[in-house]
């Protein structure tokens, strides 16, 4: 390869541990995991010299080189199915959409491709597609996606996202690790956010694909979420416990393979549940654990389930316009309320 | 004034010929094949065209399940550029390049149960004909949509460079499929990273129903090359040596460091698009043209024979062929189709995820 790589500075090897943002836990696991196995490397737009939009490969090519941190043209289809090629011959790619909304432009190859080769013959693709994902970052239609439901529909994906940095570091090790292809969705929303600054161990560790976690316990009513409205949640759990409601929240943390067993737990234990998430309400997965919960927990439900989502439409520029359209706290409180009530 | 000038590194040496007075077509005599070698590959076109013929025979007794996709007349395509290959190197066929899949030494055995959807197929009846792959083999198989596996062996090579693996990657695609954004994408991607991608472009005419006329604005599919910055060969696709010569001739250059290269097989679809298809869009006589007088196995025994060998020899070769076919028939159609309930496996590793079972409430 004819590139040179000029850099005044190099970037610094991240802390194995420490305190640490999401951002930070996710580069970190990166990192991790290409010292760790030699056929791990990392391919996308800008993530060599510039590290990324979001540096979350920041330094990689300094330690690991351009051989295995690839700059790309801006073609996804071909980052999709490189990954595809080279799973294929026994490496880990971790593919980088820089925006996931670009992840369209390789839908394709996910679905067709990716998605089916286990099943078509046997040949399991090791492959991590990861990308910063969400909404409320005034980014406008095309910078603020939660692409999740249009993937829940294919066999074959598993579907993760974080929203705690020890969750972010673990989870990525995970999908890393995992066998099969893995849509690792990052809420840009939480990537710096002092909030989630935490301590993370310095020793190796996992945090397994396919569990949910119960992020706060409670007695009275269920809010099943994933991503940044984790927070939005807890926020909420915490203003009405204000009220005397006792709120447990459910953060996903893996969308497929979903955890029902954790959900249905929680759900037998307060019977009441709403349903929260960022993406557009109308075919959004809110849909698919309603239904899970109507076919599994009916006798359980001593209210009907309310959904809380985005409106049915794209997501739109204008901070007024983009919190309107965005669940907010007030919302999650009032439906709460409501089901409290019931 | 500006003048525009770029050099257009096509290669025609092995295109197609024009014979004096009306001669019948033979095939180049410029080659380093050995006379057994020459048999061999004779071998794998009649293996190539009665395996489908005798997949037509199934198919009219209703034993193959799905379509069935014929190269007939464009055979020589496939075997010949596969057969200048290495074991090591890989190949990504489309649905008409049976030939070099048989070439990578995939048994017919495979292709048949693969066509009647058995469980003894390599995919266990979950996919169709060629949609297979034996990494052990070099063989990558093809999904439906066209162009997405120039990608797919952009990233073989890309692998294969990270593990220090020497080899090359051999993608065909055809006059439609290369208007697709993924092969640009592919090629591109490729062509940037000096991989050894070599793209068989079979130029037969036709995708489907529509004519290349409508498919692209260039007349050799050959120019696309110059937009990616790799040489590109014309070949005439009905010439196995050619083919075979182009293949060896671009894959030292690929494997040598060069990187991507393009190839344009100049050939014609005989058949349609599949065996349902009644080429209504074909004008007439143009089909019975290239059987008179350019197929590919018509031509190959006329070399052969001008070259020394004798009817006897290729006879035997084509009863050895028969013989083959009918033990890999029997083979196939002794085959369980599979258990119903395997339709549930093989999603995730099953270890990790549970096979994805009918739900109990339907039970």
């Amino acid at each position: 390869m004819s590139t040179t790589v000029k850099k005044e500075h190099k970037s610094a090897r991240p802390e194995r541990g420490g305190q640490a943002t999401l951002v930070e836990a996710i580069r970190q696991g990166i990192w991790e995991e290409m010292e760790r196995d030699p056929t791990v490397f990392v391919i996308g737009e800008d993530v060599g010299v510039y590290g990324g939009a979001f540096k979350v490969t920041d330094g990689l090519i300094d330690q690991f080189g351009q051989e295995r941190v690839i700059d790309t043209p801006i073609s996804e289809a071909a980052i999709v199915g490189a990954a595809c090629g080279a799973a294929l011959m026994g490496m880990r790619p971790v593919a980088e959409f820089q925006f996931i909304d670009f992840i369209s432009a390789g839908f394709d190859l996910l679905t067709n491709y990716a998605a089916k080769c286990r099943y078509r013959w046997g040949a399991g693709l090791p492959a991590v597609f990861r990308g910063p994902c969400g909404s409320g970052v005034r980014s406008g239609p095309f910078h603020s996606l939660n692409a999740e439901s249009f993937f829940l529909n294919t066999a074959g994906l598993k579907i993760v996202e974080p929203a705690t940095a020890y969750d972010a570091k673990g989870l990525i090790k995970a999908a890393i690790r995992d066998p099969d292809p893995v849509l690792f969705f990052e809420h840009k929303k939480l990537y710096r956010l002092p909030r989630l600054r935490e301590e993370l161990p310095a020793d190796d560790y996992i945090v397994e694909i396919g569990k949910a976690r119960v992020a706060r316990s409670g007695r009275d009513l269920t809010i099943i979420t994933f991503g940044a409205m984790v927070l939005t949640a807890l926020d909420a759990a915490e203003e009405l416990e204000r009220e005397g409601l006792d709120i447990e929240v459910v953060d996903l943390r893996t969308l497929a393979p979903l955890d029902k067993a954790t959900i249905l737990a929680s759900v037998k234990k307060t019977n009441k549940a709403i349903v929260l998430h960022e993406a557009s309400r109308t075919g959004g997965i809110g849909g698919e654990i309603a239904a899970t919960l109507a076919e599994e927990a009916f006798e359980w439900l001593d209210a009907p389930l309310i959904r809380v989502a985005s409106l049915d439409t794209p997501v739109p520029y204008s901070p007024p316009l983009e919190d309107y359209y965005l669940p907010q706290t007030k919302d999650v409180v009032h439906a709460a309320r409501k089901l409290a009530a019931y | 004034m500006v003048c525009l000038t770029f050099e257009m590194r096509i290669n025609t040496k092995f295109g197609p010929r024009k014979t004096e007075n009306g001669e019948p077509l033979t095939c180049t005599s410029e080659t380093t094949l050995k006379p057994e070698q020459l048999l061999e590959l004779y071998r794998y076109l009649k293996l190539t065209r009665l395996v489908e013929e005798r997949l037509v025979n199934l198919y009219r007794q209703t034993k193959v399940v799905g379509g069935v996709f014929r190269s007939l007349g464009q055979e020589a395509t496939a075997v010949g550029t596969a057969y200048a290959l290495q074991p090591e190197d890989f190949i990504t066929p489309l649905i008409r390049d049976l030939g070099a899949v048989l070439v990578k030494g995939i048994r017919p055995r495979d292709i048949f149960a693969q066509y009647m959807a058995k469980a003894w197929g390599p995919s266990g009846g979950r996919d169709l004909n060629i949609h297979f792959g034996d990494m052990e083999k070099g063989f990558i198989g093809p999904i439906s949509h066209l162009g997405d596996m120039i990608p797919v062996m952009t990233g073989i090579l890309l692998g294969g460079r990270l593990r220090q693996k020497k080899f090359v990657g051999v993608a065909y695609i055809g006059d439609g499929g290369m208007s697709t954004g993924a092969f640009h994408e592919g090629l591109n991607f490729a062509a940037v990273q000096k991989l050894p991608l070599i793209v068989v472009a079979e130029h037969n005419q036709y995708a489907y129903s529509t004519p290349t006329s409508l498919q692209t604005a260039v007349t050799d599919l050959a120019e696309k090359a110059a937009g990616y910055g790799i040489p590109a060969h014309i070949v005439d696709g009905n010439d196995v040596i050619a083919c075979y010569e182009v293949m060896k001739s671009a894959a030292d250059y690929a494997r040598g460091g060069g990187g991507a290269v393009l190839i344009e097989a100049k050939t014609y679809r005989r058949k349609g698009h599949a065996e349902h298809d009644d080429q209504r869009y074909v004008a007439a006589g143009e089909i019975e043209w290239w059987e008179k007088n350019n197929d590919p196995v018509d031509r190959f025994e006329k070399y052969l024979l001008e070259s020394g060998v004798t009817q006897q020899q290729l006879d035997a070769i084509t009863a050895d062929v028969v013989r083959e076919i009918d033990e890999e028939t029997t083979w196939a159609e002794s085959s369980p189709m599979p258990e119903p309930e395997q339709a549930a496996y093989n999603v995730f590793d099953n270890t990790i995820v549970p096979p994805a079972f009918r739900p109990k409430v339907l039970e």
